[in-house]
């Protein structure tokens, strides 16, 4: 017969991890085990570098065009961490030179601070976001290296796109290692702010945000933008859709 | 100041101004490099080491880092100078302070020389003595330091550490903050404040937080305060509307442009200061600021250039922040040292040095100093880095540091202590939690005669009720 767990009826109402036990007065050895674990999934999540050959194949079954590969100016994992003005700037914006110019969506589909994220889901996150702005010209995707939100300003301005929207990767939570953020801007060029971004956060099905329901929002937020001439902090998503995850 | 030369291994650097000498001379961290101002070279690095400690302490009262025309905080920090109390050390070398300190720490008197020195010494002077100071100089002064402060307990007495629990929920749900509460309360931590960081700055989400600790604490006649940590502006309106606030919370920066980024003003922190005081609800003490701060807030906020648009390093700015701190004579204030990330400090052998500079310099100026051990999954840290940060504040008197369930806030999204780390460095170093506190828990038969917290069986404990928090 075994004791039921105390803590059980506790630990529904919040994912914090309580009721631990105690061994002395330290932590016994299987929390230190599980925490460990979650902390190594994050850590790695960080620092995989992204696959971009297979990552490049899945984006170029969507039938958006070939993808293009850029890499930011930032060369390792340890300058993209210590120098975030350099994960914003494009080595080089060369590969786009073929480009056609002047649709309304360029897409960016960049690793940020979890290349698992966008193995997991970019692909799949992209195909929901061109099927939800469907009618719109879409340029050929873009998928970009140690790269931040920002260098989709110097994507979005070569392409001559009205909007750029970027799909990068959050930042690992000892929870959660495989999360895609969606941040839109409209008129991308270098030097817009971070109040001139919409975001949408925390989309990885089945625990988060799901595919369609981050691309509705996206495409709601284009056509708001559309009516107020800017996208930002003045925009506001009337899509509806629950956010909560 | 004129330019000041160096040789060093057969090369002369140059260093134009306090603000280079400054940052050349600061230990290699990654928000210096991001903001450029850090030395090129461990040489350069040297040799600015060489220099700093050559200049005298008057250098710092006829030169600002930041200019006084520019900055409210170089202006309180100028106006607030005790002259009567720098004069015994008004003719030393900043590497003559560093000495005079380590002296100091040897005699029985240390503390409450310590005490009648902070006025006189500016946050810059503090800063620039603890960049020539390695990290057992740190600790060495910091332990013979001793700040107190108090409300409903005593925080900073020798012989203890106080923690904050820290019940962070992702949706500020009142079970789940009540249940990590009691996880932290069991394991005896709370007793530097009850602190929730509040998913949204509502102000009613706020009001109803402040009702669920405060009914928790009148309940339980816990001896201890509550804090949500909303923007100060939301706690002073709910001040006036009757809300049962102890603490006032603020984020804090080193200079004007960084606390503008805050939302905050120096007259404007000043008047919170005075409406929480003008409760009254303190039973030991009446200091009612908390703060929080940690280097590289300035440049995050692009408010980190000084004198001769110059960038000031992150360490310098970041003590900055303590002289502020010191004319709101807060309960607590601690460096989030960890939180902002590896372009700030890269990894753990940076984060412990920032913790160890960040409570020496603020414990030195007289503050109540405590600190957020803490990292983020993409810094060069984990836990045995922490471990380390955690033994070493023990040894210095670190008046507390911030514990949530298993290391793990699930609403910030980083690793900061447990509460078993707060059991350990007790044990450990053989300290106890506040005295109020201990009391309460020894009344209740979960902590033994020596302050020992002694395991508590969930539902045989007095205080399984408070799970039921927030639901009548």
């Amino acid at each position: 017969m075994s004791t039921p767990d105390p803590w059980a009826a506790l630990r529904r109402t919040t994912q914090a991890r309580i009721g631990l036990g105690r061994a002395g007065n330290s932590l016994p050895t299987r929390r230190v085990l599980e925490f460990a674990t979650a902390h190594a999934a994050a850590r790695d999540a960080v620092h995989e570098p992204l696959d971009v050959e297979a990552v490049s194949a899945q984006v170029a079954e969507l039938g958006l065009g070939e993808p293009v590969v850029l890499t930011s100016r930032a060369e390792t994992r340890g300058d993209y961490l210590r120098r975030p003005d350099l994960g914003r700037q494009p080595a080089s914006l060369e590969p786009l030179a073929g480009c056609e110019q002047g649709a309304d969506v360029a897409l960016v589909l960049a690793d940020g601070l979890s290349s698992r994220a966008v193995a997991d889901h970019g692909a799949a996150l992209l195909g929901a976001l061109a099927k939800a702005l469907d009618g719109r010209r879409i340029a050929p995707p873009v998928l970009a290296t140690q790269a931040r939100v920002a260098l989709g300003d110097h994507v979005g301005e070569a392409l001559g796109a009205r909007f750029v929207v970027v799909v990068i990767g959050e930042r690992p939570g000892l929870s959660v290692a495989d999360s895609l953020g969606v941040y839109l801007t409209m008129h991308p060029r270098p030097g817009r702010a971070d109040s001139e971004r919409n975001c949408i956060s925390n989309v990885h099905p089945p625990d988060g945000l799901t595919y369609e329901s981050a691309a509705r929002v996206a495409a709601a937020l284009v056509v708001g933008a559309d009516e107020l001439g800017r996208s930002g902090v003045d925009l506001k998503d009337r899509s509806g859709t629950e956010l909560a995850g | 100041m004129p330019i000041r030369r160096q040789s060093v291994a057969g090369t002369t650097y140059a260093f134009d101004g306090l603000v280079e000498v400054m940052a050349r001379a600061t230990p290699l961290r990654s928000g210096d490099q991001l903001a450029g101002c850090a030395a090129e070279s461990d040489a350069e690095r040297a040799a600015a080491a060489w220099v700093l400690a050559d200049l005298p302490l008057t250098t710092f009262l006829d030169e600002q880092v930041v200019p006084a025309e520019d900055d409210e905080v170089t202006r309180l920090i100028l106006e607030r100078h005790d002259a009567e109390a720098f004069a015994p050390v008004a003719h030393l070398t900043v590497g003559d302070l560093r000495d005079h300190l380590l002296e100091v720490a040897t005699t029985p008197g240390a503390a409450s020389t310590y005490a009648a020195l902070a006025p006189g010494l500016t946050p810059e002077m503090v800063a620039a003595v603890s960049k020539i100071m390695r990290n057992q100089d740190l600790v060495l002064v910091a332990g013979a330091a001793e700040v107190r402060a108090g409300f409903r307990t005593t925080i900073g007495l020798p012989g203890r550490i106080a923690t904050r629990l820290q019940p962070n929920h992702p949706t500020d749900d009142a079970a789940g903050i009540a249940a990590a509460t009691l996880d932290g309360l069991l394991m005896g931590c709370g007793d530097a404040v009850i602190g929730i960081n509040p998913a949204t700055d509502s102000p009613r989400t706020t009001a109803d937080l402040l009702h669920l600790l405060d009914d928790m604490r009148q309940r339980y006649e816990i001896p201890m305060q509550s804090c949500v940590l909303s923007h100060v502006t939301t706690t002073v309106d709910l001040i006036e509307q009757g809300a049962p606030v102890d603490l006032v919370f603020q984020s804090i920066a080193g200079t004007q442009a960084a606390n503008r980024g805050f939302g905050v003003t120096v007259p404007m922190l000043l008047e919170a200061n005075e409406a929480g005081r003008s409760l009254q609800r303190g039973t030991v003490g009446d200091n009612v600021f908390y703060l929080e701060t940690g280097q590289g807030s300035a440049l995050s906020a692009d408010a980190h250039l000084g004198t001769g648009g110059k960038p000031v390093d992150q360490q310098t700015l970041e003590t900055r922040a303590y002289g502020l701190a010191r004319v709101l004579e807060p309960l607590l204030i601690n460096t989030v040292v960890g939180f902002i990330g590896p372009e700030y400090l890269y990894d753990g052998k940076q984060i412990i040095r920032a913790g160890l500079e960040d409570h020496f310099c603020g414990k030195l100026l007289g503050l109540p100093m405590g600190v957020d051990v803490c990292y983020t999954n993409h810094a060069e840290a984990d836990s045995d880095d922490m471990d380390v940060l955690l033994t070493l504040l023990g040894v210095a008197g670190a008046a507390f540091v911030i514990a949530v369930p298993g290391a793990d806030d699930v609403m910030l999204g980083y690793q900061s202590l447990s509460f078993h780390d707060a059991l350990y460095v007790r044990q450990v170093l053989g300290l106890r939690p506040a005295p109020e506190f201990e009391a309460w828990l020894a009344g209740l038969g979960m902590a033994d005669a020596d302050g020992r917290v002694l395991a508590v069986d969930l539902e045989a404990s007095p205080l399984l009720g408070i799970a039921s928090g927030g639901r009548p």
